[in-house]
């Protein structure tokens, strides 16, 4: 079940927008981490972005949720350019780091509430969406422990809790499922999947290829911060001339081409 | 274990605490290291001023000593050792925690007993060598004005180190396992706040309570005090005897100290991993919060605020750091309610004291409350201009100050509203300096670093310390000399505007 929860700025934009679209993104480190991306996600769309470390998958997600000031380029997230109206683009949009950064002396239950706060979510729809939250990933029993004892994997499934919470139209997620075993594994990518049969967009990183094998509705693959491949699993094949094969072998067949080509 | 092993562990441990020590003097920049060098030489130098200033005039003192200057002599022996004691309670805490260090110690295959005697003898070593440091200005000073002799102090320093150390460990490990590991780590924290701070703060509330001054010397060099006080044979002056240079006396503090340390590092050792192992386990004990409550409706600054003051409650440095500020009020408190019975001037001084807390605890709540952010990336992800962010963060460190420090200035009310006015306004600007501060060099950092945030930025430190002291002194001018309380109110804005030309982000 996927709750709507508020009234937010998404109810007043138009539709046809497409859930993500970057275009010329770009940002600089000691080397271009991204360069002139384009990049577009549909609405209620799973899209995994994929790519070897350093590629420039998480300076992109970080520049989209706001973490980052690109140098150039523009964001757009349901129709709302994330630059200049960063609080409404914010305001449907939910960011998961592969760290997950929670407050050790908060109860999980405290920490949604005021995460719910912050979203200006109504408490008297926030409390019940956070409690199933909870109990669907497995921490009822935790709901009122402090996290300052909890392992990495129950940090992160209070953290992913975190960003179910408001009901975002648009998840960003890096490496979620780092850290979990394979029964929360399975939890987190049901979750997901609701949400994204909700109508929600969910755009994520990952290094396990199975995931993105088996939930993505498409892929871009990421290399020195461009984007060297997109579509669905079949179109990639079709793309690489690799009819059979894994995601795997093509994955790793693309990034050596573009390290050769480098 | 082989000599060799443990030869090996011993300089390993050595290496951990002098590499400690550098990243806390160098805030973890390996580019400052010859500028700390530098600053703590020249810094060092300077420290011979005020110590000759304080003890210059006793160089020349020999044995044997009347009892007054026996009792200050031992006094100041026994202050040194309660510092000493609460630097080694807070390195013994810090051991049991280190727990990816003691799983990998205890997950080899070595023989455990040994290894800890190692660390606990290196925690003695550490506590001991910092206060060799700290005294070198003072002896100094007295053996270039009272010759040779006075190199017994360094000797008593060791001795008095090595008995710290042997009774911190055994405080410690006596917590651990009486209330357990979990609140050890709070209880470690706030008796090593109040053993610090403890003695010098007794003896000012006797001296009030006795003379009605803040003199601490008063109550020592007392008719009462001297009255009291043991023979010159007592053992209670072998510390002081020994510092003055008497040998036998000298060589007996040492053996005793190093057989406490001895006795205490083999009845414990064996039984110190397991007392680490479930340091390890007990950290990780789950929690509860004690009720269970609905969802509160409010702002997204209300939200803020909650979480702040939430954090702010369970925060166990900002509870023993509370506790010492309170302690440290305990005797302005003593003084005016002492000064409701007469009409003593001594009352003017409780207005720097309480103006100077303030505005320390100001700078500590600031750096917790906005540097200290263990979510960055989710508040910063929040659907909230960084503006408001940052209001909520200051309001929230303004209203505990105003919370804690509002009682004080109603009492004060009571003796003197000219008093309690122009204290209200020093907590007032004091606070409002110390938290534009942290504002101003703000870093991104965990709530748990707060131990090392002196060491981030030097400047904001002493900007935050001259900025507290720039407004006790100015406030303290405005009872007694206004004309001057201009200048000294000038002078710290100089220094707060300086500040701010010098900080990160002024832009």
């Amino acid at each position: 079940m996927v709750l709507r929860l508020s009234s937010g700025p998404f109810d007043t934009m138009a539709p046809n927008h497409q859930a993500l679209e970057l275009r010329g993104l770009t940002k600089r480190f000691d080397r271009p981490a991204v360069d002139a991306l384009d990049l577009t996600v549909r609405p209620s769309e799973f899209y995994a972005l994929l790519g070897p470390n350093g590629a420039g998958k998480t300076t992109t997600l970080r520049m989209v949720a706001g973490l980052l000031r690109p140098d150039a380029g523009s964001v757009s997230i349901m129709g709302i350019d994330a630059l200049k109206d960063p609080v409404a683009a914010k305001q449907v949009t939910a960011w998961v780091s592969d760290e997950p950064m929670i407050y050790d002396k908060l109860t999980p239950l405290e920490y949604l509430e005021f995460v719910a706060g912050l979203w200006g979510i109504d408490p008297a729809l926030a409390e019940p969406s956070a409690r199933e939250l909870l109990v669907s990933l497995g921490l009822e029993a935790n709901m009122h422990e402090r996290c300052e004892g909890f392992s990495k994997g129950m940090r992160q499934k209070v953290a992913l809790a975190g960003a179910l919470v408001h009901d975002p139209r648009l998840i960003i997620l890096d490496e979620p499922l780092t850290g979990l075993d394979a029964v929360s594994a399975r939890h987190v990518k049901g979750l997901l999947g609701e949400r994204v049969r909700g109508g929600c967009t969910v755009i994520m990183t990952t290094h396990i290829l199975e995931v993105a094998e088996r939930m993505a509705d498409r892929i871009g693959v990421i290399s020195a911060g461009k984007l060297v491949a997109e579509g669905t699993l079949a179109e990639l094949r079709q793309q690489n001339g690799r009819g059979d094969t894994s995601l795997e072998d093509m994955f790793i067949a693309l990034v050596d081409h573009q390290a050769a080509a480098a | 274990m082989t000599t060799t092993a443990l030869n090996w562990f011993a300089r390993h441990e050595i290496r951990l605490a002098w590499r400690e020590w550098l990243a806390m003097m160098t805030g973890g920049r390996a580019g400052r290291r010859r500028a700390v060098i530098i600053g703590l030489l020249v810094f060092g130098a300077l420290l011979h001023i005020p110590a000759y200033a304080v003890i210059g005039r006793y160089a020349t003192l020999q044995p044997p000593l009347d009892r007054p200057a026996l009792i200050v002599l031992t006094a100041t022996i026994v202050l040194g050792w309660a510092l000493m004691l609460s630097q080694a309670i807070e390195s013994v805490t810090r051991v049991f925690y280190a727990r990816a260090d003691l799983d990998l110690i205890m997950s080899s295959p070595v023989a455990l007993p040994p290894v800890f005697s190692i660390r606990l003898a290196a925690i003695a070593l550490s506590v001991t060598a910092m206060a060799m440091l700290l005294a070198t200005p003072f002896v100094d000073v007295l053996v270039f004005g009272g010759g040779l002799r006075w190199l017994a102090v360094y000797g008593v320093v060791v001795a008095i180190g090595l008995s710290a150390a042997a009774i911190a460990i055994a405080v410690t490990v006596l917590l651990f396992r009486t209330i357990g590991p979990r609140r050890t780590r709070l209880v470690a924290q706030i008796l090593a706040a109040v053993i610090g701070a403890g003695f010098v703060i007794a003896l000012q509330i006797a001296a009030i309570l006795s003379y009605g001054t803040l003199s601490r010397f008063a109550v020592l060099t007392s008719d009462a005090a001297t009255g009291f006080a043991p023979g010159p044979d007592s053992m209670l002056w072998w510390p002081a005897r020994a510092a003055l240079g008497d040998t036998g006396a000298l060589l007996l503090l040492l053996a005793c100290g190093l057989l406490l340390l001895g006795a205490v590092m083999i009845c414990l050792s064996a039984g110190f991993a397991d007392t680490a192992a479930r340091a390890s386990t007990g950290v990780v004990s789950a929690r509860r919060s004690s009720r269970a409550r609905s969802f509160r409706s409010g702002s997204r600054q209300q939200a803020l605020w909650r979480k702040e003051l939430v954090l702010l409650g369970r925060d166990p440095w900002l509870l023993s750091q509370s506790l010492m500020q309170l302690l440290y009020l305990v005797p302005p408190a003593v003084l005016l309610w002492r000064s409701f019975n007469d009409s003593s001037v001594a009352i003017v001084l409780i207005t720097p004291v309480i103006v100077m807390a303030a505005g320390q605890l100001a700078g500590g709540l600031g750096w917790l409350t906005i540097s200290g952010e263990d979510a960055p990336d989710l508040v910063k992800t929040a659907p909230l201009p960084p503006s408001a962010l940052i209001r909520a963060k200051i309001e929230v460190v303004l209203l505990v100050i105003g919370a804690l420090f509002a009682p004080l200035v109603v009492a004060l009310l009571l003796a003197s509203p000219e008093q309690a006015a122009v204290t209200a306004l020093g907590v007032i600007v004091a606070a409002a300096s110390a938290t534009a501060i942290q504002l101003w060099f703000r870093v991104q950092a965990r709530r748990s670093q707060f131990r090392r945030r002196q060491t981030s930025s030097r400047l904001a430190t002493f900007a935050e310390a001259f900025s507290s002291i720039g407004w006790a002194a100015t406030s303290a001018l405005a009872l007694s000399i206004p004309i001057a309380a201009v200048f000294s109110g000038v002078m710290t804005l100089a220094i707060l505007a300086a500040t701010w030309k010098l900080s990160p982000q002024r832009d």
